[in-house]
């Protein structure tokens, strides 16, 4: 945990106050990703892999540039390659970032019941905290985008910080400092979303691309990684990119309803219990018969 | 490069084609990308696969490998006949005008004139220009009396396709070299039938998008597209946009890659590219020091500077000048500074630097001790000699010998057959380990007696020095951290083997010695000789004091040089590389410079490290000024004339004589003779032909469409060893190409766990629907069968790259990455050994630049 514990705004499975509840931070961070102009060089890949500390793992060619099928407990960064043929025949390589997208809304904030494992911090940042983390894996069922994955040694599950280290220092995330062709970019919400609004505006109108658009999906709140995509209209090309992205039905279910009815349930065990005792009084220890004990 | 990787910040447009700069330069590639955002500029991907370049364009075209003559001759042609190309440009700072002499034939047959098909080589008598006066608008042939005859003889001898048999009873001597007219017929209205432009006209009329589409298997509507984009920028004849050409050795590596390249530059000429801002034609080179290996004479038949190796016809220094320094062929009212008659200067400066005072003038400066090339030494001949047993053995830095060069087999067979081996690397490779490749039996290993010695060299990091990138920038970089262990320098080991050379010679005498024995050695350390001197070297200092007669600026004996402006050819300056002059001056090393500052906005950064020539950004810049001086784009300003100062000034240093009045017409391109730029190439310049023609790969799967009976380039040549075997298309249909991976570099990163993570194993990119034919999928071993090997990799099929039609025929093309090989971390110990790429392709080379024929070369698909 390297922001102040202050700027947190979202803790899971906590029941009482955030220290950082109402705060309205001036700003909030953002990473765009540009995919039209991202030539999958991987310097992304390597750059998160370097800053934060893991090593070299077995991988296997799988008719694909793409290192591995999805990101991993220890990969948190990983380009996915899609190959795509447009209806005139023409081909396109379609090479998309994928990474946490710091939803707004975090479906693994959410799933999450281990106290203070997921925070949330003021300036958009979805963070795990190891320490807490008990290992249950809801979390990887309450996200939308396939990110946190559980790590079997550790038992514990992991995933993008957004550099969170380095954002709190003043720094850009590794993968922006690393990308070559600037198709990554790091600043401001606001900022973001112009830049991003203005490059889909051209690519509307010079590049040919009709539904060129941005990624921002509403369905979790909007995201603090927003995708320039060619089609943004097909956002499932992009190596399965949800349309519309939401926290799972199941989720919602538990953590809502659900869970008020569990409540409810437990209070009325709990009630239940209470009645049964003023009723019947304490359990007391039946004698043992003297037949039954053993010979003296 | 004429321009630099910042400079395409400033294009329009770019033609990417023979190079994959998205993968194999990501860093650089940055540039087009910001083109694209900032200016709108549009992308063009030609090349055999879609590559991730491709993925960043705005339209992909996918060419047959070898066909990329075909593409852009077609392009002159649609050009030309749409009024794309910059008129203006064209008659003043080309040879567009120029009267090509009487007797010149077109290769309509595949052959020029003066072909010899005894010897397989050129006559270029006709290959020049008429000499004589303005015959703007005149159509009749300007004829002088001395060259009617020589046009006649060899315009007989052209129509039957052979140089001219010598008249009976004269001996067959050797002819004395043609030399280029000094006072050239022209024909300022273009009209003229022997005038440049309209035999380049004449000679790509032929190019129909019909044409086109036969060769390369592009359908003519999308090479419609491609040409109309491209020439979109000079639509009408207007002059303000810019379109860039960038290309890396998918166009070198053909049996006609020169050609190719100056196909490129003459469309950049016609369309009045060159020298401007955003324009050119930019090679990006490999390794982050290639220019500078080119620099420093790469090649066998160059010295340091692009001077001329001497031959042994070079018997003395005089000849050898004579022979090497151009004179001036232009227009009589026209000006050309042919800035190559300097060539003593540089020469003898050079021969300073080599020989110290052992080179007087009386001794002609040591001329004698530097060898004369007899003969082909280039790569391929390199190999064919050490199999042949006539190389003995091998020192190899820098480079994995086995792995880079065509037909490895051979190459493993030879190394056989060597008495030793020096490997200078960080890890140990196929090179050093050449007798552990894949088949060689252990029985076998015993019996080869090649004595290899392995010394561990400094990696990049470990040592400082200068590197020169693309866009010729002169860098110094330092070390980060020393050598490990044993790990020596390489000037170290080379210092060592020189010093005991010599040591030997001053004991045991032998045949010549003199050139050992004064070899300049001027080190602080004469054992570990600091690049900072080798670099005050190559820029070159005083021997004598030096005034300026112009501005009365002295150089004193002993100090270093401002510039090759200061060259002398008396023997009183020293200068081991004239391109370098400059570069370390008594103001300090300029190649260690970090200064950010760009006033002009246009990404010139004058004061960051420093750039050949005289710290020149963008060359012949004086082209980007139409012919008053004043810029063609009046928003991308380089340089203009200032009328009052009578200069020339700007944001890059003028590539032009400073004072020179655009009222004096002195041509932008100073370096050739004519001051112009050359759509025609005249004598001298190329083996091959002055205009580029479309020649076949030496295997391909169809015969030359424009003329069946000469479908290969006629100068090429093959070997005989039998290894050099050529597959037959009926058996060998599928065209292959090789290529980089941008997690890979080369052979080194193997070694490194990171990026055998990314890229894990050796592939072989199909097409879906040759896959569906041998019902392979993805990820099935196959072998790859050339006449010449095997190679084996996982299948990685996909749809990036699709089957042609090829004048009717259906034909495949597919890619393979030449990155792994039989040592590295996942390949050590027998492990993963893989099959060396090269192990496919053919030992036949550019005639001109001796480059192999990777690209483009016929194999088979089985699976494994």
């Amino acid at each position: 945990m390297s922001q102040a514990s202050t700027e947190i705004i979202k803790i899971s499975g906590h029941a009482g106050t955030v220290p950082g509840a109402g705060l309205n931070r001036e700003f909030q961070v953002c990473k765009l990703v540009d995919t039209t102009t991202c030539i999958g060089c991987k310097a992304c890949e390597v750059a998160c892999l370097e800053w934060n500390g893991y090593t070299f793992s077995q991988t296997t060619f799988a008719n694909s540039y793409q290192t591995m099928p999805e990101t991993a407990w220890n990969y948190w960064n990983l380009i996915k390659f899609n190959e795509h043929e447009r209806d005139d025949g023409s081909m396109m390589l379609l090479m998309r970032k994928d990474q946490c997208m710091h939803c707004e809304e975090p479906g693994c904030l959410e799933a999450c019941p281990a106290d203070g494992a997921i925070v949330q911090y003021a300036n958009g940042i979805v963070d795990f905290q190891e320490a807490h983390c008990i290992g249950c894996g809801y979390c990887v069922t309450g996200c939308p985008f396939n990110i946190p994955k559980f790590s079997p040694e550790a038992h514990k599950v992991f995933k993008c910080t957004l550099c969170n280290d380095r954002v709190s220092v003043g720094l850009e995330p590794a993968c922006i400092k690393a990308c070559p062709t600037g198709c990554l970019h790091f600043g401001t919400k606001s900022d973001m979303k112009d830049l991003a609004e203005s490059r889909a505006e051209q690519l509307r109108d010079v590049s040919g691309f009709a539904d060129a658009g941005v990624y921002d999906p509403a369905g979790v709140g909007g995201t603090h990684v927003i995708y320039v995509l060619h089609d943004a209209k097909n956002p499932e090309l992009y190596g399965g990119l949800p349309k519309d992205p939401h926290i799972p039905y199941s989720v919602w279910l538990w953590k809502k309803p659900l869970k008020w009815l569990g409540n409810l349930a437990m209070i009325g065990g709990i009630v239940g219990l209470a009645l049964h005792y003023l009723r019947v009084g304490p359990k007391r220890e039946e004698p043992i018969p003297p037949e039954d004990r053993g010979p003296s | 490069m004429t321009n630099g990787w910042i400079d395409i910040k400033n294009t329009d447009m770019m033609l990417i084609m023979g190079g994959n700069p998205a993968e194999n330069h990501p860093c650089g590639f940055k540039w087009a990308m910001e083109a694209k955002r900032n200016r709108n500029a549009k992308l063009i991907s030609v090349d055999p696969r879609f590559t991730r370049t491709s993925a960043t364009a705005d339209l992909f075209v996918q060419i047959r490998a070898g066909t990329d003559i075909a593409f852009l001759g077609g392009l002159i042609r649609y050009a030309i006949e749409n009024n794309r190309y910059a008129k203006e440009y064209l008659v003043n700072y080309t040879n567009a005008a120029f009267i090509v002499k009487e007797g010149f034939k077109l290769p309509e047959d595949g052959l020029y004139s003066g072909f010899n098909s005894g010897s397989g080589t050129y006559d270029k008598t006709t290959w020049n220009y008429q000499e004589g006066g303005d015959f703007s608008g005149k159509t009749d042939a300007p004829a002088t009396p001395t060259h009617a005859a020589a046009a006649a003889a060899s315009s007989a001898g052209a129509a039957s396709g052979h140089a001219p048999e010598p008249a009976p009873g004269k001996p067959a001597g050797p002819a004395p070299p043609p030399v280029l007219p000094p006072n050239v017929a022209y024909d300022l209205t273009l009209q003229h039938p022997r005038c440049v432009f309209q035999l380049m006209k004449q000679q790509y009329s032929r190019y129909t998008p019909e044409a086109v589409e036969r060769i390369t298997g592009i359908p003519k509507e999308q090479y419609l597209k491609a040409i109309e984009l491209f020439t979109s920028v000079r639509k009408d004849g207007d002059m303000k946009k810019v379109a860039t050409i960038i290309y890396a050795v998918g166009w070198t590596q053909h049996t006609f890659g020169t050609q190719i390249i100056r196909t490129a530059a003459m469309i950049q000429l016609l369309l009045g590219n060159v020298g401007r801002a955003g324009g050119g034609v930019n090679a990006l080179r490999g390794h982050s020091n290639i220019q500078g290996a080119t620099d420093m004479a790469g090649l066998y038949d160059s010295l340091p500077g692009y001077l001329k190796a001497p031959v042994p016809d070079d018997v003395d220094l005089p000849t050898y000048l004579k022979r090497v320094t151009p004179t001036a062929s232009k227009p009589t009212p026209w000006d050309s500074m042919n800035y190559y008659q300097n060539t003593p200067k540089f020469f003898v400066s050079l021969l300073k630097s080599m020989y110290g005072d052992a080179a007087t003038k009386e001794n002609g400066f040591a001329f004698e001790y530097l060898p004369k090339i007899d003969r082909d030494y280039s790569w391929t001949h390199i190999w064919e000699d050490m199999y042949n047993g006539k190389v003995k053995g091998m020192m190899a830095f820098g480079m994995n010998g086995v792995m880079i060069g065509p037909d490895t087999t051979k190459n493993i067979n030879a190394l056989k057959k060597a008495d030793w081996l020096v490997v200078g690397e960080i890890y140990p490779d196929e090179t050093s380990e050449f007798w552990r490749a894949p088949g060689i039996s252990t029985d076998e290993q015993k019996k080869i007696n090649t004595t290899v010695y392995r010394l561990p060299c400094a990696g990049f990091a470990e040592k400082d020095g200068s590197m020169t990138n693309s866009a010729r920038w002169v860098t110094w970089k330092y070390a980060a951290v020393p050598p490990p262990g044993q790990a020596r320098l390489d000037q170290d080991i080379i210092a060592q083997i020189f010093l005991r050379v010599r040591d030997l010679y001053k004991k045991d005498g032998g045949q010549f010695p003199d050139p050992i024995l004064n070899l300049s050695w001027a080190y602080a350390d004469a054992a570990h000789p600091p690049l900072t001197q080798v670099a005050m070297e190559l820029n070159g200092r005083a021997l004598a004091e030096l005034t300026d007669p112009v501005t009365k600026q002295v150089i004193k004996a002993g100090q270093q040089l401002p510039g090759f402006a200061w060259l002398k050819d008396d023997g009183t300056t020293m200068c081991g590389n004239w391109i370098y002059s400059g570069m370390w001056t008594e103001a300090g090393s300029q190649i260690q410079r970090r200064g950010t500052e760009d006033p002009s906005g246009m990404g010139v950064f004058p004061n960051w490290a420093w750039s050949w020539p005289a710290n020149r950004r963008v060359l012949y810049n004086r082209a980007s000024c139409n012919p008053a001086g004043k810029p063609w784009d009046p928003d991308r300003k380089q340089i203009w004339w200032n009328e009052a100062a009578g200069k020339w000034v700007g944001n890059d240093v003028p590539d032009f004589k400073p004072d020179s009045n655009p009222k004096d017409h002195l041509g932008p391109f100073i370096m050739n003779p004519e001051g112009v730029g050359r759509l025609f190439a005249p004598i001298g310049v190329l083996a091959d032909g002055p205009f580029p023609e479309h020649y076949e790969p030496i295997e391909s799967p169809t015969k030359n469409l424009l003329h069946p009976d000469q479908s290969n380039n006629p100068l090429v040549k093959k070997f005989k060893s039998p290894y050099d075997k050529f597959g037959d298309p009926a058996e060998y249909s599928i065209v292959c190409t090789t290529y980089r991976l941008t997690e890979q570099y080369h052979y080194w990163t193997k070694n490194n766990p990171m990026n055998v993570q990314l890229i894990p194993e050796p592939f072989v990119e199909i097409p879906v629907e040759l896959a569906d034919e041998k019902g392979i999928r993805g990820t099935d071993m196959i072998h790859v069968i050339s006449a010449r090997g095997t190679y084996t990799a996982k299948a990685f099929v996909t749809r990036r790259l699709k089957p042609m039609m090829i004048d009717g025929k259906k034909v495949y093309q597919i890619g393979l990455p030449i990155h792994q090989g039989f040592r590295g971390i996942d390949e050590d110990e027998g492990r993963n050994a893989r099959t060396p790429a090269n192990l496919l392709t053919p030992a036949v080379t550019d005639p001109n630049a001796h480059t192999p024929e990777s690209k483009g070369f016929l194999v088979k698909v089985e699976k494994a």
